[in-house]
């Protein structure tokens, strides 16, 4: 396998370079289409040789990504992603490997692999597309689907409570973790900015709007601005139209929402402990009609694709392998 | 050692069969034994029977462990059907294994242990050793568990339980001086084992001495007995147990192909040695990667055929029905991709250490549409390090998945392996494809003329950046495509490219001295037991000819020419007539079937007696 090389040999490319000769297939007005050009924009940034970059997707609307990106790329089974990228990062650490995957994919049916994935922070970047909806199979409810939510398969409402992807992801352990708007590319593309600077798993919840199964859903931010929370490490968490809300924690570590002067939490996104991240990420449309925006956590620990590949060098350098002396070690004895 | 001075009887063949509780360490005895008894230079078989059950209650007839073991001046094949000496840990141990000694047979038991807790632990209502129940064997009753603890009283810094553990090593002692094994290497082992507590250490050393001088000096054994080295092949020999011949065979793949090793594995019984016998080869470059559960074991393995690793996943029939959508994921995307199934008895949880051949028609056909998979069986513990490098050509060759099916029966059995020559392991040529075309695009599935397989380009590679998926691609192209005659076309393309491996692997050998009518067509791990009876069928007169597949997809080319070459077709196999139902599919062939699905090998007498029955 070749070396490393971030050093982008190559002159820089421009977003056009990103586009395949396919012709893209998702319904008019959907939100993918703003996820997929802010990509495209971000991808030359990287620096990184198109060759050396790999999207892995599952099933889904959001799983037909790959084909879209002119990059290397495997469209797989549902839910599976994070574990075939897993592999693929772990064997290759000189590729850039990320995860398109949605509502759906991520935490229903590949909820186990998205977790370990997440808890051994292999060296992934995990792009959530949550429309809170199942859209390929038109239209019935999802695992982040409101509780009540009147699809198809849920004709007097789901009963089913709903995962908070970002709390879910904090409490799976992951070191890298922010949430993004598809329309908001500058806010997204600083976001994928510092998820690719992030050494590990980094986990994006984008909310993505599904115009034809489940349109609005996220209007509360997605238009309504002033409610959205940007945090912002080292800043005062503030939003509103002036800035003229607050979130501070209480005394048992939950995170509260105040109007007017006061005494704003001052967001560090590398703080060691978990909970003030978890706290913010309870801040929702249901529980305060507003909800976080960017960076939640971002903190450094041991990527498991460079745990394994010293313990690979370490045992090169302890034994030579040799093929002969591995088949003879043990009891062995001759006849003439 | 004392030199024996006792009368000494040659003998051509012995099976032994140590048995006791789980915790008594009948698996270390045993391959003690059967380590001192490779050294001698006789040939060897193994079959180790433990309960799933890691510690059963102490003294159950659940929690009884055996291991078998069969050494012979000659060639066998089998670790034997029935045991000439049993030794017996407890009560239970009796119980359990009695009626497989043939009376006459030579029992010994630790008599310590028959107290009447343990008696009725295992169901005795009077003491077998009391009432008679015993008299057609040969039994010896030895206080093993006083004696050791007497051997070993001089120990210092040993309790009286760590002491009485060692009785397993006075049997082992006993059991050397009965057949004349050498000791040297299992004191240096036991000095090895047990570094860290060289008490320990030292009490079991004088429990080992102290059962081999127990028998030089006991009344109550007249003889000892000789076996004689067997004429093998010249070379050097180690033991080797199934699953650590392809887990060597894995990492020869590995080494002949260049590409870097990657094991995705859950642990399973009886698969978990592969992964734990890789894992301390790191030095090869092996990744091993103890995934969350099946069907990521085997994602990340298939994701590492994409980046150019030989992507590897190992498991038994529970963990392999769920990574069939992957291996569907792997036919559509044709990378290589090697899935080892252990098979055992099941259906479902089953009877997890014990053998089955009952997953064929599984990895044949477990997927949903046309989704053709080559599958090849290795036939005997040794032969697994074969099978496993060939299974990993043919995936590396065909860009497909391959099943190599083992069983829990040549998994954890063992014989010796004359080494192989490692240079004369020819190389698996993989050409990954470095260049774009001279014009146009990369085109992901083109196919190469002789064997249907498409170009593997790995990422990483400038100028070939490309995209596949498990939705339906167009020929040559590779792009997504719904049109009809396409679908028909890329069905028929993966169904040619397996069926035309036949050309690429050997034909099916017949072994036939004496023109038989009768052929017994096996596969998979019962090729010792179906080889063995067949000899004795011969060896009574009778005409019988033998052919084992190595291959069950495609089949050898000549396989239907060999089947319809015979009046009659006998397939024994442990399941219910998988294999019988798919010559008959293929062949037209009216093959009869032997089958026992007892979560046990077959007995070579059994064999025997089934050909027999169509003579």
């Amino acid at each position: 396998m070749s070396e490393p090389n971030g050093n982008g040999a190559q002159p820089k490319l421009t977003a056009k370079a990103y586009k395949t000769d396919q012709e893209v297939r998702w319904c008019p007005g959907c939100g993918d289409y703003a996820i997929l050009a802010a990509l495209q924009g971000f991808m030359p940034e990287l620096e990184i040789p198109k060759e050396r970059i790999v999207f892995v997707s599952g099933i889904g609307c959001a799983a037909r990504f790959p084909y879209y990106m002119e990059t290397y790329g495997m469209h797989s089974i549902h839910g599976r992603a994070p574990a075939i990228a897993t592999g693929l990062s772990v064997s290759r650490p000189d590729l850039s490997v990320w995860v398109v995957t949605g509502d759906g994919d991520a935490l229903s049916i590949g909820g186990n692999h998205l977790i370990h994935a997440l808890r051994r922070n292999v060296n992934i970047k995990i792009l959530l597309f949550n429309n809170e909806i199942y859209g390929l199979t038109k239209g019935q409810y999802s695992p982040t689907s409101p509780r009540g939510k009147v699809t198809k398969s849920t004709p007097m409402g789901s009963l089913d409570w709903p995962f908070n992807p970002i709390s879910l992801a904090i409490g799976a352990e992951a070191t890298f973790v922010a949430r993004a708007i598809d329309t908001d590319r500058a806010q997204l593309t600083e976001v994928l900015r510092a998820a690719a600077a992030h050494k590990g798993s980094a986990f994006i919840e984008i909310f993505q709007n599904c115009n034809i199964f489940n349109d609005n859903a996220f209007d509360f931010v997605r238009e309504e601005k002033e409610n959205r929370i940007h945090l912002q490490h080292g800043e005062p968490v503030r939003f509103g139209a002036e800035g003229e809300r607050g979130v501070r924690l209480r005394s048992d570590g939950s995170a509260e929402v105040f109007e007017g002067d006061g005494d704003p939490l001052a967001w560090d996104a590398h703080h060691p402990e978990a909970s003030p991240a978890f706290a913010l990420s309870r801040l929702t449309r249901d529980t305060v009609g507003a909800t976080p925006i960017g960076i939640f956590r971002d903190v450094e620990r041991p990527v498991y694709d460079e745990l394994m590949a010293d313990q690979l060098r370490t045992a090169s350098e302890q034994r030579e392998g040799k093929l002969g002396a591995l088949l003879a070690g043990g009891d062995t004895w001759t006849i003439s | 050692m004392a030199k024996d001075t006792k009368p000494v009887e040659q003998v051509d063949s012995v099976i032994v069969r140590f048995a006791g509780d789980s915790g008594d360490g009948m698996q270390l005895t045993g391959g003690r034994f059967t380590s001192e008894t490779a050294v001698l230079g006789n040939d060897l078989s193994t079959f180790p029977d433990f309960p799933a059950e890691i510690r059963a209650p102490a003294g159950s007839l659940p929690g009884v462990s055996g291991f078998q073991v069969h050494f012979a001046d000659h060639d066998i094949l089998t670790p034997g059907d029935a045991p000439n000496v049993l030794v017996a840990m407890n009560p239970a141990a009796l119980k359990t294994n009695l009626r497989d000694l043939p009376r006459g047979g030579t029992l010994i038991v630790d008599q310590d242990t028959f107290t009447e807790r343990n008696l009725a632990k295992a169901g005795y209502d009077a003491n077998p050793l009391e009432d008679g129940s015993l008299d057609g064997y040969d039994v010896h009753t030895v206080p093993l568990t006083s004696m050791t603890l007497e051997a070993t009283k001089e120990v210092e810094g040993v309790t009286k339980r760590e002491a009485e553990r060692a009785k397993n090593m006075f049997a082992l002692g006993l059991m050397s001086w009965l057949y004349h094994r050498p000791t040297d290497n299992t004191v240096s082992f036991l000095e090895r084992k047990f570094a860290k507590r060289p008490e320990i250490a030292e009490a079991n050393k004088r429990a080992f001495h102290a059962g081999y001088a127990f028998g030089e000096t006991t009344e109550d054994f007249a003889v000892s007995y000789q076996v004689k080295p067997a004429k093998l092949r010249p070379g050097t020999y180690r033991n080797i147990t199934g699953n650590q011949a392809l887990a060597f065979g894995l990492i020869a793949a590995s080494v002949k192909s260049g590409l870097p090793l990657f094991l995705g594995a859950y642990p399973i019984t009886p698969a978990s040695s592969i992964l734990e016998e890789l894992a301390r080869h790191k030095n090869f470059g092996v990744r091993t990667f103890q995934a969350e559960d099946e069907i990521a074991a085997v994602g990340a393995a298939l994701g590492a055929s994409f980046g150019g690793s030989l992507g590897v996943s190992t498991s038994a029939g529970p963990g392999v029905v769920l990574k069939s959508e992957t291996v569907g994921l792997a036919v559509a995307l044709e990378l290589p991709l090697l899935i080892l199934d252990i098979q055992r008895a099941g259906p479902s949880t089953g009877m997890p250490t014990k053998p089955e051949q009952a997953d064929l028609l599984m990895v044949l056909f477990g997927r949903n549409s046309e989704s053709p998979v080559p599958v090849l069986a290795a036939s005997t513990p040794a032969q697994c390090f074969d099978a496993a490098i060939e299974a990993a050509r043919i995936a590396l060759k065909y860009r497909t998945p391959v099943y190599l099916l083992s069983d829990a029966y040549l998994a954890n059995g063992s014989e010796p392996w004359l080494l192989p020559d490692v240079d004369a392991i020819p190389p698996i040529e993989v050409d990954f494809t470095t260049e774009p075309p001279a014009e146009g695009d990369f085109q992901p599935y083109v196919r190469d003329d002789e064997t249907l397989a498409r170009p593997w380009a790995i990422p990483g590679t400038p100028g070939l950046e490309h995209r596949i998926g498990g939705l339906e691609k167009q020929d040559v192209t590779g792009n997504v495509d719904y049109d009809p005659e396409n679908h028909d076309l890329m069905t028929r393309l993966r169904a040619q490219k397996v069926a035309g491996i036949a050309s690429d692997i050997p034909e099916l050998e017949v072994d036939d001295p004496d023109g038989a009518d009768l052929l017994v067509l096996s596969w998979g791990g019962t090729y010792g037991p179906v080889a063995a009876g067949v000899r004795r069928v011969r060896g009574d007169g009778g005409k019988v000819a033998h052919a084992h597949l190595h291959y069950v997809n495609p089949f050898p080319r000549n396989t239907g020419e060999v089947v319809g070459a015979y009046e009659r077709v006998l397939i024994p196999e442990i399941n219910l007539g998988q294999l019988r139902k798919l010559i008959r599919a293929e062949f037209l062939v009216d093959a009869a079937g032997f089958n026992l699905v007892r979560g046990l090998p077959f007995r070579a007498s059994e064999v025997q007696e089934a050909i027999e029955a169509m003579l």
